[in-house]
């Protein structure tokens, strides 16, 4: 009888102690990892300049395409930017700017400041279309091929590293 | 005649108003603002919930039910955006542990009694 109480109140300890343990090792910073490997849905956004809108089926024409958020308003998309223009230089990839919950004439002297890196410029006035793209903050980038499937999704700024790494996948 | 008519239309909008309020806010209680600490995305004024409150707005007057809502979210942002998170391989810990802490709790109790009886 004792015997039996015992091995339940360790068994009560143990599950507890385990469940604690593994908790520790848990991260916390949330990710959409979970997006890499599925296609982008069709989406049309407005274009920048013009009334005209661009549909996602479009980037099937490219071999590789970049969609990358980004606001005047948000500092670290101003360091990220030369980035970027670094990026623009690849023959193979496509570069979609998508200005996000942003207004027009401080946007466009974002890019005349900065460079314009992108092929296509869209916008997304209210935010309410890259929900269908998992955003959740600016600066986002998301790497595409051809058949839209998502390659890679940077959050946060672009970095030498996330270039390289780029550069990788779009050379192979 | 006419003050009947007025008052039945007047409780049919407030109803309708009601229900529509009423899941909105339902659905905005059960969902994680992801860049807040702790907070849901109804009671966070961060630029992403307030994009969220928006969209979720939208889903509804485009006729969505709420199950239709958490499963688009989801698909976008994962599980970790549903407070409620559904029962699935990776949650049966989750789910079923408590049950489990609480047969085993029951079964220890009752070898006690039946111990300090004897």
């Amino acid at each position: 009888m004792k015997q039996i109480n015992y091995i339940i109140v360790s068994i009560l300890f143990s599950a507890i102690f385990v469940i604690l343990y593994l908790s520790l090792g848990n991260e916390k910073i949330y990710d959409t990892e979970d997006l890499v490997g599925k296609k982008i849905p069709e989406v049309e956004i407005n274009l920048f300049e013009t009334s005209g809108v661009l549909n996602t089926k479009e980037f099937t024409n490219n071999e590789f395409t970049i969609l990358n958020f980004w606001a005047s308003w948000c500092a670290p998309c101003r360091k990220e930017h030369p980035n970027l223009v670094r990026l623009s230089k690849i023959t193979n990839l496509k570069m979609v700017g998508i200005n996000f919950k942003d207004d027009k004439s401080n946007a466009k002297n974002f890019l005349q400041e900065n460079g314009n890196p992108f092929d296509i410029l869209a916008k997304d006035k209210l935010g309410k279309k890259s929900v269908n793209f998992g955003i959740y903050g600016i600066p986002e980038t998301i790497l595409i091929d051809s058949e839209l499937k998502i390659l890679k999704k940077y959050i946060g700024p672009l970095n030498i590293k996330d270039i390289n790494e780029i550069r990788k996948i779009v050379k192979k | 005649m006419k003050k009947k008519i007025f008052l039945i239309l007047f409780f049919l909008i407030t109803f309708e108003s009601y229900g529509y309020e009423n899941l909105d806010n339902q659905i905005l209680k059960n969902l994680r603002c992801l860049v807040c600490q702790g907070q849901t995305v109804h009671d966070s004024n961060s630029e992403f919930a307030l994009t969220i409150k928006s969209v979720v707005k939208d889903k509804i007057s485009e006729g969505k039910n709420e199950k239709e809502i958490y499963d688009f979210l989801s698909e976008k942002y994962g599980d970790w955006i549903l407070l409620n998170p559904p029962l699935k391989k990776n949650s049966y810990l989750l789910w079923f542990l408590p049950y489990f802490i609480f047969v085993l709790g029951i079964i220890f109790l009752f070898f006690l009694l039946k111990k300090t009886k004897n």
